[in-house]
């Protein structure tokens, strides 16, 4: 074994002498390894990024909280109903189900009410009426002044929460906690600012205002009831399982639903969000990455291609050193090495540029920081060597397998 | 026939000391080819033995045989029949990796043309056939600078072949082909592709590696190399015409004659 070592070890000093001898067709040579090698990083460093940062924004909310949303399936809302949570199904679960802590409502203000005015400066942004208890669910911190509390809710007081960024997009100057803005044609007193979150794809994080629940629901008027959404934390993450069975129990006799009619409503928990999300990320990785395996096959090609060529082009030369007592193994060792070589030292030039586009990438869409995870490194890596073999055995064979007479004869 | 050789050689071995090692013998060797549905021998029968510290030249007109029978001693190729045997292996049943390691260990290749590794340097052309043997860098450098001092070529080490003159590239081929100390040197044509004055400096060479003990062959068709030679063999149609001693060197001119 330690001969076939040696035999190793010198290819790779003659593949690495012949590699350096056609600089620029090796380059060339390797291109489409690295295209591939490139596309696959770059695109492998953004989404992790992503994901990464997705999981983090979970995490602040804990893993044992429960959202109640209300749910229309297709057919009906074809039919133009639509199902709702309201007011009374919060009270009903926030008095009737032991077990739980933090429950509160949560309803999104539409239309005119998600226009936010100061001095002049008027925008559209995501308007939430939510519970004192939203701070403590989600994990959200005020960076200036305070969030709202039990008795802002219950006394209906005109306060706001701000994101960071309608400070920029109202222009507002100066101390900003104390001033005044106008939502939905009501005048509202900031109370607090909340820290930034940042941007995903563009979307800005930080462009939303939250409001005491109560106010939030006078506000919208009582012509129409609103739907809402409830969230709560389950104190016991073994007692889930039942929680959620007694609420689905709850709302269906609420709703009047009989056996064979579905739920008007949807139990998620975190872990199930984050699930779908991971799920997007990691089936769009999967989607990208055979399209970027198929240009690594492309590459495959160039690399057996050029080293055909080689093959025949250094014909003589595989002929003299048959003549010198080469073997049979020799020549095949030192022609697979070189394919190898060339995919291997493109891999690692595709894993640098693409590390470095997926790097740019997020820099200009706004996307986390790109981070390359050891998997992909060893992937690529491995999958660069891996085409080295499958395309650089055939030309190695054809070299392996020439005359020594005729090879030698060659010109 | 068969040991006419032999008595010839023992009776010339009173000036020439212990040339009676067989290093080759070959044992009705032949070769046929087809072609166009024609079958000939480029090799009919040949039996040939070759000594140790042997000068042998192998001469003959073109489509004699001499290539082929050049190839067959150099175990770049197989006899359709008979046997060679080559410091007693018999190479004719022997695989195509047990040549590769006969071609490394027992014989030394020169070639008309060379055939020097263009891109590699006179050292490395040298170190080539040592990789095969399984010899560590350190130990391949030194024994090339040494090869390649013999031969005289100490300031061209790191020259590659187009930077040589055709004299000193041939002498490159003979440093690469010494350097595995073989058993036979096998030069097909050495000269051929060089003037008359380094065609002397080569020749040159030979003489002094036979004077060290070197068993040579060479393969040409210029009278003047032949010469040079202590034993001719002649070839024609694949078969033996001739196996001539030239004395010059030693005691003028003296032949014995087979056919």
């Amino acid at each position: 074994m330690s001969s076939f070592l040696f035999k190793v070890i010198e290819s790779t000093r003659a593949a690495a002498l012949s590699v350096k001898a056609h600089g620029f067709r090796s380059f060339l040579t390797t291109l489409g390894i690295i295209i591939g090698v490139t596309s696959v990083i770059a695109v492998v460093s953004v989404m992790q990024g992503l994901s990464g940062s997705i999981t983090k924004q979970f995490d602040g909310m804990g893993t044992n909280v429960l959202n109640i949303n209300s749910f229309t399936p297709k057919k009906e809302r074809l039919q133009g109903q639509r199902a709702k949570l309201n007011y009374r199904d919060f009270l009903e679960i926030k008095y009737k189900v032991s077990g739980i802590s933090n429950i509160t409502p949560t309803v999104m203000a539409m239309g005119a009410n998600a226009v936010a005015q100061y001095k002049g400066e008027s925008t559209t942004t995501q308007v939430t009426g939510t519970g004192s208890s939203y701070q403590m669910l989600y994990g959200v911190y005020p960076e200036q002044g305070r969030f709202f509390n039990l008795s802002d809710d219950k006394s209906r007081r005109r306060v706001a929460v701000l994101g960071p960024s309608l400070i920029d997009k109202l222009e507002i100057k100066g101390e900003v906690l104390g001033q005044y803005l106008m939502i939905g044609g009501e005048w509202f007193k900031i109370i607090g600012v909340l820290e930034k979150r940042g941007k995903i794809f563009g979307f800005d994080q930080d462009d939303y205002i939250l409001l005491p629940y109560s106010t939030t629901h006078a506000l919208l008027g009582g012509a129409e009831e609103p739907d809402i959404m409830i969230s709560m934390q389950v104190d016991d993450a073994l007692q889930i399982d039942a929680i959620k069975q007694h609420i689905s129990n709850l709302l269906r006799r609420n709703h009047n639903l009989v056996d064979d009619q579905g739920d008007d409503f949807k139990i998620t928990t975190a872990e199930q969000m984050l699930e779908t999300v991971n799920n997007i990320t990691s089936t769009t990785t999967l989607v990208l990455s055979g399209v970027v395996g198929i240009s690594l096959l492309v590459g495959g090609i160039g690399i057996m291609n050029i080293m055909l060529v080689s093959v025949t082009e250094r014909t003589r030369e595989i002929g003299i050193q048959k003549a010198l007592g080469a073997t049979r193994v020799d020549i095949l060792l030192q022609f697979l090495i070189e394919a190898i070589f060339l995919c291997l030292i493109g891999g690692l030039i595709g894993l640098a540029l693409g590390y470095g586009a997926g790097a740019l990438v997020s820099h200009l869409v706004d996307l986390p920081a790109a981070t390359v995870p050891g998997w992909a490194i060893a992937l690529s890596l491995g999958f660069s060597a891996g085409v080295g073999i499958v395309f650089g055995i055939i030309p190695a064979a054809k070299a392996a397998n020439l005359d020594p007479i005729d090879a030698l004869r060659y010109e | 026939m068969p040991n006419l050789a032999t008595e010839v050689s023992s009776s010339l071995g009173t000036t020439k000391q212990s040339k009676n090692e067989v290093i080759i013998a070959l044992n009705k060797i032949a070769k046929r080819y087809e072609m166009g549905g024609e079958a000939f021998y480029a090799l009919n029968h040949l039996d040939l033995k070759i000594y140790k510290n042997d000068y042998l030249a192998i001469i003959g007109p073109s489509g004699s045989g001499k290539s082929t029978l050049m190839n067959l001693l150099g175990c770049l190729d197989y006899p359709t029949s008979g046997e060679y045997v080559l410091k007693d292996k018999n190479v004719a049943l022997m695989d195509e990796s047990e040549l590769a390691g006969i071609r490394n260990l027992e014989i030394g290749f020169i070639f008309q043309s060379f055939n020097l590794l263009p891109r590699a340097t006179a050292l490395q052309n040298v170190m080539q056939p040592l990789i095969y043997r399984g010899i560590g860098l350190k130990e391949r450098k030194r024994q090339a600078e040494q090869t390649l001092t013999r031969v005289g070529l100490k300031d061209r080490m790191h020259h590659i072949p187009n930077q040589l003159s055709g004299g000193q590239r041939q002498r490159v081929a003979i440093a690469r082909a010494l350097v595995t100390n073989p058993s036979i040197l096998l030069a097909d044509e050495p000269t051929g592709n060089l003037d008359s004055s380094t065609t002397a400096e080569i020749m040159e060479l030979f003489d002094e590696l036979h004077r060290d003990g070197q068993t040579l062959i060479v393969v040409t068709h210029e009278q003047e190399i032949a010469a040079r030679c202590h034993r001719v063999i002649r070839l024609n149609d694949g078969e033996l015409v001739s196996d001539t001693f030239n004395n010059t060197v030693v005691s003028g001119k003296s032949e014995v004659v087979y056919v």
